[in-house]
């Protein structure tokens, strides 16, 4: 089965053919650099997707501190991740870099400061 | 009056990209004037990642990249920052008028850079019409609003244009649990990058109606709903294809304007090719000079203009 993808690792946006088989990844034409290739083959198996948003700050200098997953999750727990970053309420200062909230979801990645704040 | 070497307004990526390497290039006087209460300019309220690819080799979030060259100037003396501070005059004499809190001051600059960055076009601009109620933002006043200042502007949005503020903030509404409805694109083609349709709109099923204009936002006091047509390849309504939307909320994303009025006000003519005016000594950088698509780009070009200052003032001497 051929698939067309776009790959969005970074602005070039390259179109990407799949040859899947079997539910898996034979090959790949049109990537420009090799990213593109395991970004087809993240696509077809488990999408994963860098979730970023804020936390709500209280009684800080800043209201809403930007966060990050510190790796890609998988697309089909955002929803579920967004709602366990709702809950966080932060009331110290922070850096960049500081881990928010450790092991999110069980996921194994992080919650990561984006500011210092 | 005070004068100073090197005087750049706007703290965004161009003003410090420039006042990075005008510093590198020998400048040792450099004052920066920013209206915000901190510097980054826009990519403080840019929280999503895409940021950094070409410039850092790796993927950033707005305020990551910032931070990179904020850490930067607050290491370098010969840079002062001056914060909460607007510039409201422009000479060809290089005389630069702004108020900060509780003061107004004139300074002279023997060099100037203008990083003054860009607007929105709004919804006059796009000639859109119906009633006036509330809910119509600007696609990036309302990521302000979500991500500075921790407000939900809306829960059942339209966006109109696909620019890509708009299409980031079409997801950034998802996930703060509001609907978008639809994105209206006039031209055929979305006009953000193709892989803010995938991660943005494909992800979350958000509809993309290109070839289609609002041609209506109707409503007593709040939005209640807008009316989408088709056009033709002339931009012309096919009005039997309208059908409406029910929404709270619209967002334009319809592009951006230079926010050059203090070069405009001093009858400074902007030089298109390079970061140059017809005034010797004083240049334009980042989105004041023209509207890019990747920060990255911003930085990458905003350093020349650091450089032709930093030039420009050893010819003086
Ligand atoms: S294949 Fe490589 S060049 Fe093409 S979009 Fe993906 S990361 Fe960019």
């Amino acid at each position: 089965m051929n698939k067309k993808i776009i790959c969005i690792e970074c602005p070039q946006g390259c179109d990407l053919m799949l040859d899947i088989q079997d539910g898996k990844l034979v090959s790949v034409i049109g990537n420009k650099c090799a990213k593109g290739e395991a970004y087809a083959a993240a696509e077809i198996q488990n999408p994963m997707r860098i979730l970023t948003s804020t936390v709500l700050a209280e009684n800080m200098s800043f209201k809403m501190v930007p966060v990050k997953t510190s790796k890609p999750i998988p697309k089909a727990k955002i929803k579920e991740a967004m709602k366990a970053i709702k809950k966080i309420r932060l009331n110290r200062i922070v850096l960049i870099g500081d881990v928010i909230a450790e092991n999110l979801l069980g996921l194994e990645v992080n919650l990561i400061a984006t500011r210092d704040c | 009056m005070v004068e100073r070497e090197l005087v750049i307004v706007g703290g965004g990526p161009a003003g410090m990209a420039a006042a990075i390497t005008a510093d590198e290039n020998g400048v040792k006087d450099i004052l920066l004037l920013e209206r915000d209460q901190y510097l980054g300019g826009i990519l403080n309220q840019c929280i999503h990642p895409g940021f950094g690819l070409d410039y850092f080799n790796e993927v950033l979030t707005g305020p990551e990249y910032a931070d990179r060259f904020i850490k930067k100037i607050k290491n370098i003396p010969e840079i002062e920052i001056s914060l909460k501070t607007f510039a409201v005059k422009l000479t060809q004499d290089k005389i630069i008028t702004y108020i900060k809190p509780g003061t107004m001051e004139s300074i002279k600059a023997k060099a100037v850079i203008m990083a003054t960055g860009c607007r929105e076009r709004t919804r006059e601009m796009v000639h859109v019409a119906g009633t006036r109620p509330s809910g119509v933002y600007s696609a990036g006043l309302a990521q302000k609003l979500i991500n500075i200042e921790g407000l939900l502007p809306g829960k059942k949005i339209v966006i109109v244009g696909s620019g890509d503020i708009g299409l980031i903030m079409a997801r950034r509404f998802v996930l703060e649990g509001a609907k978008v409805e639809a994105v209206i694109e006039v031209e055929k083609q979305p006009s953000g990058l193709v892989r803010n349709v995938v991660q943005c709109l494909e992800d979350f099923d958000i509809p993309l109606f290109c070839g289609h204009r609002v041609s209506g936002i109707f409503g007593q006091d709040r939005v209640e709903k807008v009316c989408v047509v088709q056009v033709d390849d002339m931009l012309n309504d096919l009005p039997e294809t309208c059908f409406e939307i029910n929404c709270d909320t619209v967002l334009f994303s319809v592009g951006l304007i230079q926010e050059n009025e203090l070069i405009e006000m001093a009858g400074v003519k902007i030089n298109k090719k390079t970061n140059t005016t017809d005034v010797p000594g004083m240049f334009v950088c980042g989105n004041a000079f023209k509207i890019y698509d990747l920060a990255d780009t911003v930085t990458e070009d905003s350093s020349i203009a650091g450089i032709q200052a930093a030039e420009y003032l050893e010819r003086l001497i």
